[in-house]
């Protein structure tokens, strides 16, 4: 934002509310805290990056967002991209999957496979992943509510192919927290829900150690209203609620620490999204090392996706997003991500078509391969205005971090509502502030064109034919298995809800047998019972 | 609009079906409560049945449905149904959220008198519910 300030000049502030100065010097960095957190690069506390080479080694992991209608479909188009130089997978589900019910659910009307890939049972992922090769290409889960099943699902479809799930990658959102602020895929209640990411961070850390069980997600924060200083310091307030579950049931914190990743958006600003990176690696090691007496330096690594950037996006000028989309895989390349996606230029309308989501690729190919983004590692290190932007990010989130727990934690802030009223209330200032001219934003509220020379945006077809050839392979699979030995599995799920023991097991089982999602999750819920939202502005 | 002998306008803005995208509905409630009016957010995951239920009982003048996950054509077709059978069709109906333009002349047709797609500005919904909705609201 740019004011007015008392002498007359420019004041200028960036989203997180931190003054930007016209010109910064040694003596802008020594006054915010000097070069005390920098250090080396793969060395606490990871400023400059967790990986002594970074891109130098390894460029990050190419992940664009992709699954639609029927698993066959969405493992076409998984092809598609793996055929076009992309390295990992991330799978979009549809909602009625999202929201743990079936393709023949009542509710799942006219949502079947139209914005993700429809999955039932164990059959939807075998036919996904087919000849897909699960070692040479990570799979990321973009699942939340019914993670627990979807995560099962995944471990399942591996082993059952020969994978060994001691070795097995892969990583699942399965952040539930973030799901009540934002984006909105809850299903049941806010304890239980917890509890269930509890069970499969545990599960994971005893059969499939490799597999990173929760991606937090101060992503979606950030889409609903949030600022980037919030965005971060909200997401390790998250962390910090599932690393306590897990804890209060005895593990310790090098057990599982290591595998827990993060999921963070890359619109705004590039400088205070850069340092907003850098100064978040530093707090979340500190917080590891010294609030949970972490020792193996793995368990202090802030892990991240940083990509997406879908809230910067408009939908007046939509070729332009192309350019935004650069500028922001630019940011995250500078930032030090390990896994990238970019959201296509046409999302603000649909989801991609196969040339939008070849752009994405291509528009990260540019940064490896001509860009020099590969060659050395946290270029901006040493800048005047990163370093102290750094420095005041970290000052900024620990405030935040610490409003939060004095306000009762997160968890009590999502129960009752008092987060997304927070978060909501932002996105509205925002809006009013772009509707005003006062937060410019090209095509909106500046260098607007008329409708008639807007470029047209191609749709994804979306069919309904998808819905009946879904049902039919559920109505199949549901003929062709031992209903006897669904009905006991779906038992021991509620039975061990109801004891509060770990469900995972039961729920492998159950998977196994294929039972369908729609069935797991009502298993759950008749012990559980089901979100109440809180509307509150 | 609530100077003496009249009630606010009253809004139901709905949620329909799985979408979870509720940034714009949470926003537009704002603007609207902020013009004057009372504004009923129903939460996410809404059933046809539920906003048309909602809306016979509370006695909305407007209906608002805020959609962004593509599933809307077959949800109104729903709800159109159920807001005549619970006498509402004559109620301001509107849609916002991303709505592309090939579907703004059938979602006219299934009977809804305004749609917002991404862009619009939030006094463009106030003003289009104040020029539209039936301005003589009597105190019940």
């Amino acid at each position: 934002m740019i004011e007015q300030g008392p002498d007359g000049g420019k004041r200028v502030t960036n989203e997180s509310g931190i003054e930007v100065r016209p010109v910064y010097t040694a003596a802008d960095v020594e006054e915010s805290g000097g070069f005390e957190f920098i250090g080396e690069p793969g060395q606490y506390p990871f400023t400059r990056g967790i990986h002594k080479e970074m891109y130098r080694k390894r460029a990050w992991t190419m992940r664009q967002y992709a699954g639609f209608g029927n698993p066959l479909e969405t493992n076409k188009r998984f092809k598609y991209l793996i055929e076009n130089g992309q390295t990992g997978l991330n799978v979009a589900f549809d909602l009625a999957t999202q929201t743990g019910l079936d393709s023949d659910d009542v509710m799942a009307e006219g949502e079947v496979g139209r914005v993700g890939m429809a999955v039932d049972s164990l059959r939807d992922f075998e036919i996904a992943f087919d000849g897909i090769d699960l070692e040479e290409i990570t799979v990321s889960l973009t699942i939340n509510g019914s993670a627990a099943i979807l995560i099962a699902m995944y471990l399942a479809m591996a082993e059952k192919r020969g994978y060994d799930l001691k070795k097995l990658r892969g990583t699942a959102q399965n952040d539930i927290l973030k799901e009540f602020i934002g984006r909105g895929t809850w299903i049941f209640p806010v304890d239980p829900s917890v509890k269930l990411v509890g069970d499969t961070i545990e599960y994971c850390a005893e059969h499939a150690p490799k597999y990173s069980p929760v991606s937090v997600c101060g992503y979606h924060i950030r889409e609903s209203g949030c600022n980037p200083a919030e965005e971060m310091a909200y997401a390790f307030s998250i962390a910090k609620a599932y690393a306590d579950n897990v804890i209060a049931r005895g593990m310790k914190v090098d057990e599982f620490a290591n595998r827990l990743s993060y999921n963070f958006n890359i619109f705004g600003n590039l400088f205070e999204q850069v340092a907003k990176f850098r100064a978040g690696r530093s707090l979340w090691a500190k917080i590891i090392k010294e609030d949970y007496n972490a020792e193996d330096p793995k368990s202090m690594w802030l892990r991240m996706i940083a990509g997406g950037g879908g809230g910067g996006l408009t939908f007046e000028q939509a070729e332009v997003n192309i350019m935004r989309g650069a500028y922001y895989a630019l940011i995250s390349a500078l930032s030090g991500a390990q896994t990238m996606a970019l959201c296509s230029y046409d999302e603000a309308y649909t989801i991609p078509t196969e040339y939008s989501a070849r752009v994405s690729l291509r528009t990260m190919q540019l940064l490896t391969e001509e860009m020099g983004m590969c060659e050395t590692v946290d270029p901006l290190a040493g800048s005047y205005y990163v370093e102290t932007m750094t420095n005041q990010m970290r000052a900024r989130m620990e405030e935040i971090m610490a409003e939060v727990d004095a306000e009762g934690g997160i968890i009590e802030m999502v129960r009752d509502g008092r987060i997304q009223a927070k978060v909501s209330s932002q996105a509205y200032d925002m809006t009013r502030n772009i509707e005003s001219g006062a937060f410019p934003k090209v095509g909106v509220n500046c260098y607007r064109v008329d409708k008639e020379d807007e470029h047209e945006v191609e749709f994804h077809e979306y069919s309904d034919a998808d819905t009946k050839l879904q049902t039919d392979s559920l109505a199949k699979v549901k003929a062709e298995r031992d209903g006897d030995e669904v009905t006991r599995c779906l038992a021991q799920i509620s039975e061990d809800a109801r004891a509060d023991n770990n469900v995972m097991p039961a729920i492998m089982a159950a998977v196994k047998a294929y039972a369908t999602v729609g069935e797991m999750t009502r298993a759950l819920s008749d012990v559980y019972g089901f979100y109440k939202e809180p509307i509150r502005f | 609009m609530s100077s003496e002998g009249k009630r606010p306008i009253k809004v139901i803005v709905g949620k329909p079906g799985l979408d979870g995208h509720d940034v714009g509905a949470k926003v537009v409630s704002r603007a609207l409560m902020d013009a004057g009016f009372e504004v009923i957010y129903t939460g996410l995951r809404k059933s046809p049945g539920e906003i048309a239920q909602l809306a016979l009982d509370e006695g909305a003048d407007v209906i608002g449905l805020s959609s962004l996950a593509g599933s809307h054509i077959p949800f109104c077709k729903k709800l159109k149904g159920l807001l005549d059978q619970y006498g509402l069709s004559e109620k301001l109906w509107i849609i916002g959220g991303c709505i592309p333009d090939q579907d703004h002349a059938e979602l006219k047709a299934i009977g809804l008198d305004g749609v917002f797609a991404g862009g619009t500005k939030l006094d463009e919904i106030v003003n289009f519910i104040n020029a539209n909705v039936d301005a003589e609201k009597e105190t019940s």
